[in-house]
């Protein structure tokens, strides 16, 4: 298994002000800048062999085996409604636990862990996609760019 | 030692413990309305327990402990310190008669009139002292504020006990609890070896180093023993938590006054023994309720016309990842008004609320805490804790209860319970380019089968043919229904169906083949529920790592079944008239069968009894009669309908093959591309594919064929052409016939003679039907009866219809294959009007007309 980090530590010990429900691991799905809190993050992992579901969502993109338990992948872009990834190009695996069941999200790329204070967020914008905003806790404002906070309980609200 | 006793002191104990922490944790927080309600469910369990043991000083001292909680959880009494120490009280006392039961295997001697006496005191709300303990009996501190002492488990007899007390006392087994995470733990362990050991299996077999062999076999070996010796220590039938309800029922009837019969079906199915034990007292409570509750005394069914004995039905079997387990009654069912009425009481919903609910809804409120509708509140049940315990219980462990009744004719419960864990041996196989496991269970056997030829050409290995789209295999002179896996996972379907396998299923009472590209080996799995995001793709019982490490899919075959139409669990009615009736369409006698060709290759039957003649028009004498093409016939216009649609007129001086169907003077063709054969066959029709114009399919001359629907293609020549044909019997209106046969193949070929012939026919399988249709009031002009019929035959018959009723009058023709003069004796003594041989259809058609103007004549 081809395995990129246990999950990942944050790079220097957030200041003590920062609470640790503030941090989050930020991730790319087609160009897009996201957002997951690191609590729920359980690994973050290479391209796998991922075994695929007949009959499942599309947005399912199969399973896979991660050290004996079975976890569901689930192809971000699809779930975001964003065109599917080039075939060239292998995804990586951001393991998240819900509810006693661990799920991947199959993203384009990984990036750090870092604190998002509560203080940098904005409200959805009212012209966002309401999916988006379903699944959207609020967009923060970083220097390049604007990260979304995925709401991962409605993220795996699938069928 | 008695099991149940044990199962009991157990229980007991546990009970005890968590009522003595509870009741403190009472104390201190008197309005805590969950822990109330917990001590008042310990309390009425270990009462009901005792009750159905015979252990009556427990049952008294629990019973008014009850009352005293039953009025706390109210709040129609306020807690208070004293009655908490009045409830400990009777708890000790209860703990020493546990003890006294423990040692000596029944209740001590003792007086508990006191104690009850006080407890009943406090439930009138006039608070009395704690009597003082029972002396002898209790070897326990009454000290309320002190932490209860541990009671020493059950299962670890006191090894200082005297010598003559253990040998009249309780030989504990040797057995000690274990936690059930350690077990949990074990089980991961072992899956994690077992596939471990699939995987060096793997590797090994590409070498052939002997060293390795030996010890990897060894190794094997024990891994198998001790994943089974695991297993073993989970899984248990759950006969084992059936095995107290006898018992229960019969004292259940005795107290009631009830007769109950008691029904256990698949008292084998195995589950998990952490499941069985969650699942015991609702189960138990579940009977209960439906002996006292759901039955009626024997008066009430007696005269609501049911039999005196009432039925509890308990049955358990797996399904798709589950066990299901059903409590059912055959009683009263629920009264839904009054639960409406109690829900409004009670203040669960209001009026307008209750309005909107549908009935299942409102019959859901049963299973709200403090939810009874019985009237009277009886030792048995009636305090609506039931099945408020039975909810949580069941939801505890991830399962579901669903409730159907009917008033008057009973209430089925089913638990669905997720069967979490287990390991079973499954084929490893491929459809569509995946690989899928698939339980052996189920899989009766596994045939490689050479794909659809194109010529059509037979070798010796069996291949899949198709009738329209559907495809079927031929086992055994047997036809079964294949479904395509790759199919019914929309999986793209492999280039050429060159060769393939299909694995024979029996899935309930129905057979049929899934058609699979590969079969890999056979694997142990470990079943691990998929997420819940793919639950609802039912065509999948779990998911498992292999001996690779890849993840697969575990098919269900029941999902399968269910989704190709051929499952068992398609009770409807009319599913299961139809299975009846493709049983029926078998018939021992033999017929002659005109086999021909037209459109596909798949080749065509028609009884030879109903084809008058064969005829070979030569192509330029068809002619168009607006859209239909037509032939000058014996000085007539024929109508020639194909059988095949698209029907081109042959180019050049070709011939056209026509099976000609005549009736009086008219005649109809059918224009088919070849006669084949005429044979003599057993027909074995299987209902077919649903194709209009045929009746079904059958094997004949080992090819499979489908039989023609000879009066759905007698209609098609048109409506006018067989009015007008009808015997004219001057009655103006259809005559209606009645044709009793057992056999379905001669249904189908008379009927559709008749009905062609102008009559309106109707038709059962046996004189008991048709003696059914007399007692209805049916009114036919003539009965047309078989004479060899199983249970009753049409001598029997016709002596019962000669015998008086409506029909005493009616004419009745006899239609037999024996047709000796002696037996034409015997069918005009016992009351046919007229004999006609098997199948003679001219003559049967001239009787009928004989029959049917001879009132008019008279």
């Amino acid at each position: 298994m081809e395995q990129m980090a246990t999950a990942p530590a944050p790079r220097a010990a957030p200041p003590s002000s920062q609470r640790e429900e503030d941090v989050f691991l930020t991730l790319t799905v087609a160009g897009q800048g996201c957002a997951v809190p690191v609590l729920l993050v359980r690994d973050v992992l290479g391209p796998q062999a991922i075994t695929r579901i007949p009959l499942a969502p599309p947005e399912i993109a199969g399973s896979l085996n991660l050290r004996g338990r079975i976890v569901t992948a689930v192809d971000l872009r699809l779930r975001l409604g964003l065109p599917p990834r080039e075939t060239a190009t292998a995804p990586m695996s951001v393991v998240v636990e819900q509810a006693g069941e661990l799920y991947s999200l199959q993203v384009d790329q990984v990036g750090e862990v870092v604190p998002l204070p509560a203080s940098g967020f904005e409200p959805n914008p009212p012209t966002l996609d309401p999916f988006w905003r379903e699944v959207s806790r609020g967009v923060h404002r970083q220097e390049d760019r604007l990260v979304i906070a995925l709401e991962i309980d409605r993220v795996l609200a699938i069928g | 030692m008695d099991d149940l006793l044990a199962d009991f002191l157990t229980e007991a104990h546990e009970g005890l413990t968590a009522l003595d922490s509870a009741l403190l944790r009472l104390e201190r927080t008197p309005d805590d309305q969950p822990t109330l309600s917990e001590v008042f469910r310990l309390v009425h369990t270990i009462k009901g327990t005792c009750g159905f043991l015979g252990l009556s000083r427990l049952e008294a001292v629990a019973h008014a402990a009850e009352n005293v909680l039953g009025r706390y959880r109210d709040g129609s009494l306020p807690v208070t310190e004293a009655g908490i120490s009045l409830i400990l009280s009777s708890l000790d006392r209860i703990k020493a008669i546990v003890a006294g039961l423990e040692a000596t295997g029944a209740e001590p001697a003792g007086d508990d009139a006191p104690l009850i006496e006080a407890l009943n005191a406090a439930a009138e709300g006039r608070i009395a002292a704690a009597p003082a303990p029972e002396a002898p009996a209790s070897p326990m501190d009454v000290a309320a504020e002190a932490p209860p002492v541990p009671q020493p488990v059950a299962a670890a007899p006191s090894p200082d006990a005297p010598p003559a007390e253990s040998a009249g006392g309780i030989a504990a087994p040797q057995t000690i609890r274990v936690a059930v995470e350690v077990l949990e733990d074990l089980m991961t362990l072992v899956s994690e070896l077992v596939l471990t050991r699939n995987q060096l299996l793997q590797l090994a077999r590409g070498h052939h180093s002997d060293a390795f062999a030996v010890p990897l076999q060894r190794l094997s070996h024990i891994t198998s023993d001790l994943q089974e010796g695991v297993m073993k220590t989970r899984m248990q039938p759950i006969g084992n938590a059936w095995a107290k309800l006898p018992r229960l029922v019969r004292d259940l009837s005795h107290e009631l006054g009830k007769k109950i019969e008691l029904d256990m079906r698949g008292a084998q199915t195995e589950l998990d023994r952490q499941v069985l034990e969650l699942i015991r007292d609702p189960l138990t409570h579940m009977v209960r309720n439906s002996g006292d509750h759901g039955l009626e005394t024997p008066e009430q069914r007696r005269a609501a016309g049911k039999p005196e004995t009432g039925r509890v039905l308990l049955n358990a079997y797996h399904e798709g990842g589950h066990i299901i387990i059903e409590v059912g009654d055959d009683g009263r069912g629920l009264p839904v008004e009054r639960i409406r009425a109690k829900a409004l009481a009670n203040g669960l919903a209001t009026e307008a609320e209750l309005a909107q609910m549908n009935e299942r809804e409102v019959l859901r409120f049963i299973f709200a805490p403090g939810f009874s509708t019985a009237q009277q509140v009886t030792s048995v049940s009636g305090r609506g804790v039931g099945m408020d315990v039975v909810k949580t219980n069941i939801e505890k462990i991830g399962g579901t209860v669903e409730l159907a009744s009917k008033e008057g004719r009973g209430t089925t419960f089913t638990i669905k319970i997720p069967l979490t864990l287990a390991i079973v041996s499954a084929l490893i196989v491929e459809a569509g380019g995946e690989r899928f496991a698939l339980p052996q269970i189920g899989v009766v056997e596994l045939v490689s089968v050479a794909g659809t030829r194109p010529d059509g050409a037979q070798d010796g290995a069996p291949h899949i043919e198709r009738i329209k789209d559907a495809p079927v295999l031929r086992l055994r002179d047997r036809l079964l229904p294949l479904v395509s896996l790759a199919g019914l996972l929309r999986l793209p379907a492999p280039a050429s169906e060159a060769e393939g396998f299909v694995a024979v299923m029996q899935v309930g009472g129905q057979a049929f083949g899934i058609i699979l590209d590969r079969v890999f080996d056979t694997e142990e799995i470990v079943v691990k529920p998929v997420a819940p995001i793919l639950r609802h793709v039912t065509m999948f019982s779990g998911n498992t790592i292999l001996g690779d490490g890849s993840v697969i899919m575990i098919l269900d075959p029941n999902g399968i079944g269910r989704a190709a139409g051929v499952g068992a669990d398609a009770p409807t009615e009319d599913a299961r008239r139809a299975v009846t009736a493709a049983q029926g369409l078998r018939s021992n006698a033999s017929a002659s069968l005109l086999l021909f060709r037209a459109g596909d290759e798949t080749p065509k039957a028609v009884p030879l009894g109903l084809v008058a003649r064969l005829e070979d028009i030569p192509v330029e004498r068809i002619e168009m009669s607006g859209a239909t093409p037509v032939v000058q016939y014996r000085g007539a216009l024929m109508p020639l309908i194909p059988v095949s649609p698209g029907w081109m007129r042959p180019e050049g001086a070709a011939r056209q093959a026509v099976l000609v169907f005549t009736e009086n003077d008219r005649a109809m063709g059918l224009m088919v591309d070849e006669i084949l054969d005429v044979i003599d066959e057993r027909l074995d029709i299987q209902p077919g594919s649903g194709r209009a114009g045929f009746i079904g399919s059958a094997v004949i001359s080992g090819r499979v064929t489908e039989v023609l629907d000879t009066a759905w293609w007698l209609s098609q020549a048109g409506e006018d052409w067989f009015r007008t044909a009808r015997p004219a019997t001057g009655r103006g209106a259809h005559p209606r016939l009645l044709m009793v046969e057992d056999s379905a193949f001669f249904r189908h070929l008379v009927v559709p003679a008749l009905s062609a012939a102008g009559y309106e026919v109707m038709a059962v399988d046996g004189p008991a039907a048709a003696l059914r249709l007399r007692e209805e009031g049916h009114v036919f002009d003539a009965v047309v009866s078989d004479i060899e019929m199983p249970e009753m035959d049409g001598i029997a018959f016709a002596k019962a219809v000669r015998a008086g009723g409506a029909w005493e009058a009616m004419p009745l023709i006899a239609l037999s294959s024996r047709a000796e003069p002696a037996d034409v004796a015997r069918g005009r003594d016992a009351g046919f009007t007229d004999y006609v041989a098997k199948y003679d259809r001219e003559a049967l058609l001239q009787s009928l007309q004989d029959c049917l103007s001879a009132p008019l004549a008279a």
